[in-house]
């Protein structure tokens, strides 16, 4: 476990992504099985230990520190697990060696809710500072050491000069601690046979585009919806259903399971069917989905009702094919690929499956107004994809763009502040605002609509955390009621009506477009406003 | 008779002591200030009388430029004030000339600590408890998390890193008064002989404390040096410089600060530090704990700092204690 803490303080230190590389690639040389492969897994948050959660820590030093110096403590630091490495009373007397991050692992597979209280403080005993920080991290995930899971694959492929998408590949037909992982890489066995296994392959995806203008006789347009990006393999008479991040799904989408049922790997965009979005009368868009609103009911669940499957259906809006009847494709470019996928559609169920249409446009110039003029809710933009790319995972530069719908500007005036955690903890950084009820001038109140916490800069911050210490009307523990005095233009995706806040409303990826220190706070924007842009 | 303690009064800006028209550490200027220690939210220049020990008055006319009203008292020296209060200065081991003021009126005794600290420290005497009725401290680490590590554990730290790599350099930021030539006297005293170069604003505030017989070794400024002359060598400068400009003159630092707050992983990266080195002038949680027991005074009052978690552990310790908000004491350096 020294090792592992000292990798872990290492990394939260190091800004320079090739020292985080070198220093994760030289503790994977020098740390033998099966440690290294937990530490892997903790880094790219592939554990988790049902019995310890962030509320077990606060419980166990709340039987050992004073409840009210814990929450001081716990205030001024920003996060749990350090907070409780700091006040975890040292031992006394003789101390025994310090577990092995396997050690660790093992013990805390083993605990149930009910013995944690118990087997926890013995293994935290054998521990100093740096290592009850890195247990807590491990036992509890969120590493927040600056480390993306891509970055950890990559300074695998480094550590022993293997190929990164081979490791991406390999990675999830294996578990922690990734032993035949590693005798591949270290050791130079054969690779996991993953021929027969229903594995997510990474998807490939885009940058945004900002001020790149493309040709279109070399990129193709195709709508980008607002729903999800999933990836169905279909291998050996079984179907998974992969989200994004690689996380199968499954089980939240039966109906997709059942949908698939000859060997393929498909890529498109999971929506749930609806009548609401039509399309727009000259048919550019597809209709046939319900915004990202209604796709949320589903999102998340471990099980699911036959009156949710019912009332709202998912199906998979194709972009892509990977493979089909056993042959990789992602080699081909994508117009092949594309005639492939066209292909296969008629071996598809029509109640689960249609295909995302491509944009037809004479020129950029064109495709920028048809982008303009859509008002469909369920699309979030347009894709540019080069004709001739092949199918490669991750971000490659040059080969796909994004070209997200304008956002929609709302004026709204700060009300409350919350500290933030992790490097903004000693920052009001999360910020919630309302808009007028009604007219100010005649007595109108503020109701809350929103809350963000991005899209300002460092110097803003500073200025914002400065103007919410100077103007704190109340304070609900770490919460800060503010005076009225400050107007936030905030930008957003879209805006549903919602029985959970006050106002009626919710707003769908709120951040701080501008700050507008100029602007009296009666002249910000009244709900009305808001309600007018409701799309459910 | 007038009521106990009615003649000690704490305003905001600072402790006023009522029949010698005396202010402890004024935030603004007064008549006559009573001075613990040269820090500039403790010294503040313009003030008619200052009483502070010698090395403290060099330090704040090094900072203002005049020496009018300056009048020194000696560690254990007692001055008598007007309206029949004696102030005696005690050494508060913070930085040089720092003192803890004793002040003694009408038979009740009340010390009033300035900033403080318990660990040995080769710039200063060290902090003598000296028993009293009411106890005024600093609580700038008053929570239990704060828990400063031996000084040679950080200075090992710092000189492996160095080691490591001949080719860079470490830049740590210091505070210019007390921390710095702390830090490079630690560093003597670990064995570390070669030149240190400072930052420009460090210099004077380096001189003055050799003048009073603190041994700094052979420092040298960066704006005299090449780039390549400093690889392999330590550098001190103020913590504003360490993202500044000004450090691209440097042959690729690894950042370092010397600082209480360093114990908190994301304040280090806050401020882009590589190296945190967790060095404080103040007591820390366990060293406020113990002086106040050992003080044992009838009444704690609390200046400035985490105050409420040091009220908390008066409470849980049956102890009398109350929180005085004071404005303008804050160390975010420190």
């Amino acid at each position: 476990m020294e090792a592992f803490a000292a990798l872990i303080d290492a990394l939260i230190y190091t800004r320079s992504r090739n020292e985080k590389l070198r220093l994760i690639a030289e503790y994977l040389r020098a740390t033998p099985d099966p440690d290294r492969g937990y530490a892997l897994a903790a880094l790219t948050d592939g554990l988790d230990f049902k019995a310890v959660k962030s509320s077990t820590i606060r419980n166990l030093l709340k039987e050992r520190v004073d409840p009210v110096l814990w929450s001081l403590s716990r205030d001024f630091v920003g996060d749990t697990a350090e907070t409780a490495s700091f006040l975890w009373p040292e031992p006394v007397g003789a101390v025994a060696q310090p577990p092995t991050v396997g050690e660790a692992v093992d013990a805390l597979s083993g605990m149930t809710r009910a013995n944690a209280m118990v087997e926890l403080p013995r293994l935290l005993d054998r521990l100093d500072s740096a290592g009850r920080y890195a247990f807590f991290k491990l036992a509890t995930g969120g590493m927040r050491v600056g480390v993306s899971s891509r970055l950890a694959k990559v300074a695998f492929a480094q550590a022993f000069d293997v190929s990164v998408d081979d490791v991406e590949e390999y990675w999830h037909a294996l578990e922690p601690p990734y032993g035949q992982l590693f005798a591949w890489g270290a050791d130079g066995e054969d690779p996991p046979d993953t021929a027969n296994m229903p594995l997510f392959k990474p998807f490939m995806l885009a940058h945004p585009l900002e001020e790149t203008v493309v040709d279109l006789a070399d990129f193709a347009a195709e709508w980008k919806w607002d729903g999800i990006r999933v990836q169905l393999v279909h291998v050996a008479g079984e179907t998974r259903v992969y989200s994004r991040s690689g996380d199968d799904i499954s089980a939240t989408f039966p109906e997709m399971v059942t949908a698939l049922d000859f060997p393929a790997v498909l890529d498109g965009e999971l929506l749930v069917r609806g009548n609401v979005q039509g399309g727009d009368a000259n048919d550019l868009t597809q209709g046939g989905a319900a915004s990202f609103n209604a796709l949320q009911q589903r999102l998340g669940r471990k099980t699911v009702s036959k009156k949710m499957l019912a009332e709202s259906p998912a199906f998979v809006r194709l972009y892509d094919v990977l493979s089909a009847d056993g042959e990789d494709l992602r080699s081909l470019p994508w117009q092949q690929r594309r005639q492939r996928l066209e292909q296969l559609l008629p071996r598809l169920p029509d109640t689960h499956f249609d295909l995302s249409k491509v944009v037809e446009a004479e020129d950029f110039e064109q495709l920028a107004q048809i982008r303009e003029g859509t008002r469909d809710d369920a699309i979030e933009g347009l894709m540019l994809k080069r004709r001739d790319s092949p199918y490669v995972a991750g971000r490659k530069t040059g080969l796909w763009y994004k070209w997200k719908r304008d956002p929609l500007l709302i004026d709204c005036v700060l009300m409350y502040a919350q500290r933030g955690s992790g490097k903004r903890s000693s920052f009001y950084s999360d910020y919630t605002f309302g808009c007028w009820d009604g007219d100010p001038d005649q007595g109108a109140e503020l109701l809350p609509v929103g809350k963000a916490y991005s899209g300002f800069t460092d110097a803003e911050l500073k200025k914002l955390d400065k103007i919410v210490r100077q103007n704190t009307l109340n304070r609900f523990g770490p919460v800060r009621e503010v005076e009225r005095t400050l107007v936030f233009e905030v930008a957003f995706d879209s805006v549903h009506s919602s029985k959970r806040h006050k106002s009626g409303l919710a707003m769908r990826f709120p951040r701080i477009h501008r700050i507008r220190w100029d602007k009296p706070v009666h002249e910000a924007d009244r709900l009305e406003t808001l309600r007018a842009l409701i799309r459910d | 008779m007038a009521a106990p303690f009615s003649w000690i009064r704490p305003e905001p800006h600072g402790v006023h002591v009522v029949p010698a028209d005396a202010w402890i550490d004024p935030s603004k200027a007064v008549d006559r200030a009573l001075v613990t220690h040269g820090h500039a939210d403790h010294a503040r220049g313009g003030h008619g009388q200052t009483v502070a020990t010698p090395e403290t008055l060099a330090i704040m006319e090094l900072r203002y430029n005049t020496r009018d009203g300056a009048t020194p008292v000696e560690y254990g020296e007692t001055i008598r004030l007007k309206g029949g209060v004696d102030a005696t200065y005690i050494p508060a081991g913070h930085v040089l000339g720092s003192a803890q003021i004793l002040l003694e009126h009408a038979g009740e005794r009340v010390v009033i600590t300035g900033d403080y600290k318990r660990r040995a420290d080769p710039t200063c005497p060290p902090f003598q408890v000296t028993p009293c009725d009411i106890f005024i401290t600093e609580a700038t680490f008053g929570l239990p998390l704060f828990s400063h590590p031996p000084i040679a554990d950080e200075m090992a730290k710092l000189l492996d890193r160095l080691e490591a790599h001949p080719d860079r350099c470490v830049l740590v930021g210091a505070y210019a008064l007390g921390k710095a030539q702390r830090v490079i006297a630690e560093l003597r005293a670990a064995g570390h002989s070669q030149p240190i170069y400072l930052h420009g604003a460090m210099e004077k505030m380096c001189r003055l404390y050799e003048e009073f017989g603190v041994d700094l070794g052979e420092l040298r400024l960066v704006a005299d040096h090449e780039k390549d002359d400093m690889r392999g060598s330590i550098i001190i400068s103020p913590p504003s410089a360490l993202n500044d400009r000004w450090s691209r003159r440097l042959p690729d630092p690894i950042t370092a600060m010397a600082s209480g707050w360093m114990r908190v992983r994301q304040r280090a990266r806050q401020r882009n530090v590589e190296l945190p080195l967790v060095i404080s002038d103040h007591a820390d949680w366990e060293e406020l704990t113990r002086t106040i027991q050992e003080v044992d005074p009838h009444e704690t009052w609390i200046t400035h700092g985490r105050e409420e978690a040091l009220l908390r552990w008066h409470q849980l310790h049956q102890r009398r204690a109350r929180a005085l908000a004071m404005v303008g004491y804050e160390d975010e350096d420190d």
